[in-house]
This record gives structure tokens, C-alpha cells and sequence, in this order.
């Protein structure tokens, strides 16, 4: 019955859609002019009924209503009952609901509180939303129902991929989802003001909120995947250039460069049609990332749906609204005038410097993802890993970070050089002074050691933004850049330093013996046996102590075997200091745990200043926070005085 | 008694892990080379190896078998003395392009190289157009 009601939810949803999409474009002719006034509360309901839809998924996979194909595929009675609500959006059709959920939020809220543009650009943009999501609603109910029934029902389910049951999983797909769908806004907006022809300041202020807020998500979402994938996967790697990855980086680079253009527009109404391109690209990239994860194109260790015939769908979605948009951008870009112009050195220019890197970037990782594909297709298989991705994304990201250290000092429209030259003085020393003390602890390889000497340069030139002036008086978004600038920093410093001065130990230990891992002492203790719901497993007890006089602390990791499906996992166990991170892997593969005497398989890692690379992506994020609540307040503000105004007005006209 | 049995069941789930033949057939698999140099040459390629079983993850990441004798084999090769880069020839002529995750340049792989110079190149053109106009307007 609740799968049913859910169902109907769905279907009368993308009823609303189509109707949204009619009545906005309607509403732009003169003849429609009254359907116009339909467009903002067709939106809200629409989005509500895409809440109670998935609302609906939620319920029968809390209460594991076998009777569902989708609950009896991915889901099992005996598990824990955040994985099975979690398990919701860990499957394809789950996660093509919950897609389409935020995106109908996502157009909703916009149609709520958005009253800052001309009705006619709200109305193309709220067009542009109805057109995008209905065609993920057609794609869900005529590719992928989530509601369908199976009969007869099933005993049990088929259970959810050990891997994913995980805390920092169950929420990492939601995360980025939020973050694809809020770029799925700047994208209707985009749409929108090439329609109308309407962009500037006032396009570029309505716009950066959610720019700002899918950038948070994105930021938050691929830190915590990085974080998750260092700690499930058991052997120390934090970032695989995998597909899926890439798929999540990708949008959070065009999310990154669209962030900084659409200030540029916003404060000095440049790079117009600049903007709007990356509106349109950083979308893009959302569907293409969720495209090459959902459409089993790609075989990797996050790929979980695999159906071409899905892909096929997907693709055409994406011929559609990129080519439909990018279409529209190249009838209308010469229409949209460029705006106000810079000098060489300015801010301006840093800006379109660090965009222009920031796209080359983007191409790099977007033509490394999709190159074995297309070599697969002309009958060869290669593959693109780390040994290419690292030093060509490097190849742009160093100067870019150079720039990064100049650029927020400089004014806008014409700087010199000669004016911020001296406030350089110390990062250029410290960059010096890293380099020599690295070379004096035994150097490192090229990449890592760059790294290093940068993170130290940034850090300190990511806060001058800040000198001479009253702490207490810098506005929020001010603060946002240097905290997310000095993020960068850290979170460079901890991905060079791990690179460089990671200690690797595999031993095989007998109850009782030490190791020693850097400057740690390990002792295997006991290895007993554990049982958790859905699982049993080994857990070594571990009593480590940092070098000769620490306190010893106790670390337990886990080889678990799971039943429902059956699987083997390391679960490792993470102990963290100022300094870094210990990290300790009781192995699968213990050889021969009997027959040599109880010797057991460890693995451990010491991986100096190792936890700064996620405390950094936060601190990025935190950034974006702080800007966010800046200029929400200031928007906040601008629209009391307005409305105090009015009100006087009002009272004196009388 | 409980324990025993779970002790029992763990073990037994843990079954795969404990094969024999994995310890005789690759006994690097899981131990590291005495020389640290020479630990550190064979982390650095097997850290650009593709486990060909498990897809997207490198050799030097992952628990299958066939990553583990992959491993045992790079450890051993280089203990010989091998280079880095003649071990990964022969891998590649054994498995294809596919198990090295640094391509190789050839016919069908110029154009990831040509890629940056490509980008290099419009990036500066975008970068010089922008500024010029400026000054002759």
C-alpha cells in the first residue's frame, strides 16, 4: 500500500513537472501571461510530492517490505536499522529517487523565497528545473520504478554490500547528491538569464547562494568519500583516481571556478557569458558523473548498478539538456555583452587565471576518466591511474596555488605588483626555508616536496588578507575566503606529508611480540573472536605506544566475515596524535594463522600529519559556510531596510 | 563453549583467507623486502600496477589473490636487482596496457600527452586574447 502511495506520489510529481515546464514557458509569451502566476506553487507542491515519493522508499526499506523488488535486492532483515534506512540511496533506483527528491526541493525553495530577479527570468528558470527534472522523473518510472513489486515474495533479502555499512557512507551519497542538485539550480539559473538576456550583479547574487551551497556539499562530500575509502579499504590509500572519484571531483572544480567567477559578476559585473558557461559546464558535470557511476559503463569498487540499457537513457538525458544548453549558450552568448573589463593585474585577473587552471584541470581529469573508455571502444584497454593524473593535474594546480597567494591581495580593476610585493616577503622566506628543511630531513619525491613548500607559502598568505585591519569588523564572506584558502593549505600539507613520509610495516606476530612502526611500539596482545548482527570476525588487540615513554593505549581491528551477502572485510582501527596517524589492519589474508604457531598478519601504517588532508577539506568547507551565512545575512538585511522603506512610504504617501 | 564456536565460525568464514598454496606460491605477498631502498622501489611500482581482478585499485591496495602474487612477484624481481621499469615492460607484454596505470606512449595513448600541451596552449591564448583587447581598446 505505501509502496503504491509512493508510486502515485511519483507519477503525479512528474505530472507537476510537465505542467511547470508548460506553464513557465507559457507564462514568458503574452498570450500565457496569467499561467505565469501557476508556476511557483506547481513547483513547491512538486517538490513536496517527490518528498512523500521518497518518504514512502524510506518506510518499506525501514520495515524490509520484501514484497518490493528493490527492499528484497538490496536489503536484509537482520541489519542494523540505520544501514537498512541508509540502504535506501545505496542502490540505483533508491538513489535516482533521491536525486530527483533534492532537485524538486531544490526548484521548490527557489519558488519560494527567490524574489530578487524579474518574473520573466524566474519564470525561464523555473522552467529550466521543470525540463531537467522531468526528465530523471521519466527516467525513474520508465527505466528504474523503485515501487516495483515482486511476487512471489521472497523469504529474505539479498542483504547490502558490507562495504557500504558504514556510517560515513550512508551519508556520503546524500552529501554529494545535494551538492549535484544544488548545481542543477545554478544551471536552471543560467538557463533562465540566457532566455531573458538578463545577467548581471543581481542574476550573479541570486545565483551564488546555491552556487555556494552545492560547492559545501560537494566539498563536504568528497572529503568524507576520501576519508571513508582511506579507513574501509584497508590499505592506507586516501585517493584512487578512481572513476567514481573523479566523477565527484569533476563537478567540484567547475563548482569552484563557477564560485569565483559568479563573485566576480556579482561585485564587478565581469565575465558574464564566462559565468554562464560554467553554470552550464558545472551541471554538466553532476550528469556526467552520475551517468558514467549509474550506468555501469565503468567497473570499479564503487560501481554498484550495472545496466547498459540504463546508461543508454542516461546518455540520452545528457545529449539532450548539455546539448541543449550548450546550444542555446552559443545562439545567445553573443547577445549577452561581455561587461566591465580589468587590467593584467588586478583581482579580476587572478580570478580568470585561477578559473582558466581550474578548467584545464578539470580537462585533464575528465579526459583521463573518459580515454580507456574510448581506447576499450577502438578495441585496446589501457588504463589512466595516479602516475598520469598526479603530475598532469599538477601541471596547472602549482601555478594556480601560486597565483592563490597573490591574488586575494590585490585590488580589483589595476594593481601593481610593487604594492603587494612586500607583503610576500615572508611567504616567498618560508617557501625557502620548507624547501631546506625538507632537503635537511632526507628530501622527498618531486610532487610531495612542491606540495610541501607550497602549503607553507599559502598558509601564511591565505590569512594576509587580513592584516591591518579590525578583526571584528572583517564581513563573514571575507573571513569564508581566508579559512577556506588557509584549508587548501592544510589540506596540501597533509596529502604531501603523507606521500612523502608514510613508514609501511607488514609483519606476521605471534601473541606477545612487538613491532616497531616509526616511532611506535606495537604489541600484539591476544586476537579473539567477536560478533557483531550481521557479522562475525577476528579482533586483534593491539597495545601500541608512542616512542619510549607514551602512555599505551589499546587498538582493536577487525578481519570481518560477513554472511548476508557473504564478504570479507578489514576493518582497520585509527589512532590519531597532533603529528598524525596510526593505523593498523588486522590482515585478510593472514598465511597460515595455525599451522606457523598463531602468527598473525599485520598491517600498519605511520602516516605523519595524515588526518590534515580531511581537516582541511572541512576547513575548506567551513569556509564556505562562513561566506554562505554572510551573505545570506546581508541579503537578509538589504531586504528588511527595503520593506522598512516601503512601510514609511507607504505611511507618509498617506 | 561460545566462544570455541564462534571462534570456530570466524575462522571458518575466514577460510579463503588461510589457503596454503597463497604462502608457497607467493611469500612477498604479505612481507617486505629487507632492503628499505629496495622496499621503497617496489612500493613506488606496485603502488602504479593494476590489480587486473579487483579494477580501480593498484596492486599495492587490495586483498585478492592475484594482487598478492602480484606483489610477491615485484618484491622478488626486484630484490634480483631488476629495474622498475623493465618489471613493468614485462607485465605489460604478459597482461596488456591494462595493468599499468602509467600509459605507456604509444599510437593510441598520444593523445592523453598531447592533452596538457593542448590545454596549455588555450589556456594562454584565452589568458593572452583577454589582456590584449584590453590594452587596444
Amino acid at each position: 500500500m505505501i509502496a503504491e502511495l509512493g508510486l502515485a506520489a511519483l507519477w503525479l510529481a512528474a505530472a507537476l513537472a510537465a505542467l511547470q515546464l508548460v506553464a513557465g514557458v507559457l507564462g514568458l509569451t503574452v498570450r500565457g501571461a496569467s499561467l505565469g502566476d501557476a508556476v511557483r506553487p506547481v513547483a513547491i507542491v512538486q517538490g513536496l510530492l517527490a518528498l512523500l515519493a521518497f518518504a514512502c522508499l524510506v518506510y518499506v526499506f525501514a520495515v524490509t517490505d520484501l514484497s518490493v523488488k528493490l527492499v528484497a535486492l538490496n536489503s536484509h532483515s537482520m541489519k542494523p536499522l540505520i544501514y537498512k534506512i541508509a540502504g535506501t540511496w545505496g542502490n540505483h533506483e533508491g538513489s535516482m529517487l533521491l536525486w530527483v527528491t533534492v532537485m524538486g526541493l531544490g526548484g521548490g525553495f527557489v519558488a519560494l523565497v527567490e524574489r530578487r530577479l524579474p518574473e520573466r527570468t524566474m519564470l525561464a528558470t523555473l522552467a529550466g528545473q521543470a525540463f531537467v527534472s522531468l526528465g530523471f522523473y521519466g527516467f525513474l518510472l520508465i527505466a528504474s520504478n523503485p515501487f516495483e513489486r515482486l511476487s512471489p515474495v521472497p523469504a529474505e533479502g539479498n542483504g547490502l554490500n558490507p562495504l557500504l555499512q558504514d556510517l560515513g557512507l550512508a551519508f556520503h551519497p546524500p552529501t554529494l547528491y545535494l551538492g549535484y542538485v544544488g548545481l542543477s539550480i545554478a544551471f536552471s539559473f543560467a538557463i533562465g538569464a540566457l532566455v531573458t538576456r538578463e545577467v548581471g550583479p543581481a542574476f550573479a547574487r541570486a545565483m551564488r547562494p546555491w552556487v555556494l551551497g552545492a560547492w559545501i556539499f560537494l566539498t563536504i562530500g568528497i572529503t568524507a568519500g576520501s576519508y571513508w575509502a582511506y579507513y574501509e579499504l584497508g590499505w592506507g590509500g586516501w585517493w584512487f583516481w578512481d572513476p567514481v572519484e573523479n566523477a565527484s571531483l569533476m563537478p567540484w572544480l567547475a563548482a569552484t571556478a563557477l564560485l569565483h567567477s559568479v563573485s566576480v559578476l556579482a561585485s564587478r559585473d565581469a565575465l558574464r557569458a564566462w559565468t554562464i558557461m560554467l553554470g552550464v559546464i558545472a551541471f554538466s558535470m553532476s550528469m556526467i558523473g552520475t551517468f558514467l557511476v549509474r550506468s555501469g559503463i565503468l567497473t570499479s569498487v564503487h560501481a554498484f548498478a550495472v545496466d547498459p540499457q540504463r546508461g543508454t537513457f542516461i546518455l540520452v538525458l545528457l545529449a539532450i539538456y548539455i546539448g541543449g544548453a550548450l546550444a542555446l549558450f552559443g545562439l545567445r552568448a553573443g547577445t549577452v555583452a561581455e561587461g566591465e573589463r580589468f587590467a593584467p593585474v588586478s583581482r579580476e585577473a587572478a580570478l580568470v587565471f585561477n578559473n582558466v587552471m581550474l578548467c584545464a584541470i578539470l580537462g585533464i581529469v575528465l579526459f583521463g576518466t573518459l580515454y580507456p573508455l574510448l581506447a576499450e571502444a577502438m578495441g585496446a584497454k589501457v588504463s589512466v591511474g595516479p602516475p598520469y593524473f598526479n603530475p598532469m593535474s599538477a601541471l596547472f594546480a602549482v601555478p594556480m596555488l601560486v597565483v592563490l597567494m597573490v591574488g586575494p591581495l590585490l585590488r580589483w580593476r589595476r594593481d601593481t605588483f610593487a604594492r603587494v610585493g612586500r607583503l610576500l616577503v615572508i611567504p616567498a622566506m618560508l617557501v625557502i626555508a620548507a624547501g631546506i628543511l625538507v632537503v635537511v630531513i632526507g628530501g622527498a619525491p618531486l610532487l610531495p616536496f612542491i606540495g610541501l613548500v607550497l602549503a607553507a607559502g599559502l598558509a601564511w598568505a591565505s590569512v594576509l588578507p587580513l592584516k591591518g585591519r579590525n578583526l571584528r569588523r572583517v564581513p563573514l564572506p571575507v573571513w569564508g575566503m581566508v579559512i577556506a584558502h588557509f584549508g587548501i593549505a592544510v589540506s596540501l600539507f597533509g596529502m604531501s606529508s603523507e606521500s612523502a613520509f608514510s613508514i609501511e610495516k607488514l609483519v606476521a606476530l605471534r601473541a606477545g611480540e612487538v613491532t616497531q612502526v616509526g616511532p611506535w611500539d606495537v604489541k600484539l596482545d591476544s586476537v579473539e573472536p567477536v560478533a557483531g548482527p550481521n557479522w562475525t570476525a577476528l579482533e586483534a588487540r593491539l597495545l601500541v605506544r608512542y616512542g619510549d615513554d607514551g602512555k599505551v593505549t589499546q587498538m582493536l581491528p577487525q578481519a570481518r566475515g560477513f554472511w548476508a551477502p557473504p564478504q570479507q572485510t578489514s576493518e582497520s582501527a585509527l589512532l590519531t596524535r597532533w603529528n598524525g596517524q596510526l593505523y593498523t589492519v588486522l590482515g585478510g589474508e593472514a598465511p597460515a594463522a595455525r599451522q606457523a604457531g598463531d602468527r598473525w598478519q599485520l598491517r600498519l601504517w605511520w602516516k605523519p600529519f595524515a588526518p590534515l588532508i580531511w581537516g582541511g577539506g572541512l576547513l575548506i568547507a567551513l569556509g564556505g559556510v562562513l561566506a554562505l551565512l554572510g551573505r545570506a545575512a546581508a541579503d537578509l538585511k538589504r531586504i528588511s531596510v527595503k520593506d522598512k522603506i516601503a512601510s514609511r512610504r507607504e505611511r507618509q504617501g498617506r | 563453549m561460545k566462544r570455541l564456536l564462534l571462534l570456530s565460525v570466524a575462522i571458518a568464514l575466514a577460510a579463503p583467507a588461510l589457503a596454503q598454496e597463497a604462502q608457497s606460491t607467493a611469500p612477498y605477498a604479505y612481507r617486505q623486502l629487507a632492503d628499505a631502498a629496495q622496499e621503497a622501489r617496489a612500493q613506488r611500482l606496485m603502488e602504479t600496477l593494476r590489480c587486473l581482478q579487483c579494477q580501480g585499485q593498484s596492486i599495492a591496495d587490495s586483498d585478492a589473490p592475484i594482487a598478492g602474487a602480484m606483489r610477491s612477484l615485484v618484491r622478488e624481481r626486484i630484490a634480483r636487482g631488476e629495474q622498475p621499469e623493465a618489471i613493468r615492460q614485462w607485465l605489460i607484454e604478459r597482461y596488456g596496457d591494462y595493468v599499468s596505470y602509467a600509459p605507456q606512449l604509444t599510437g593510441l595513448t598520444w593523445p592523453l600527452f598531447a592533452l596538457p600541451v593542448v590545454l596549455a596552449l588555450v589556456a594562454f591564448l584565452l589568458l593572452r586574447r583577454r589582456f590584449t583587447r584590453r590594452k587596444s581598446a
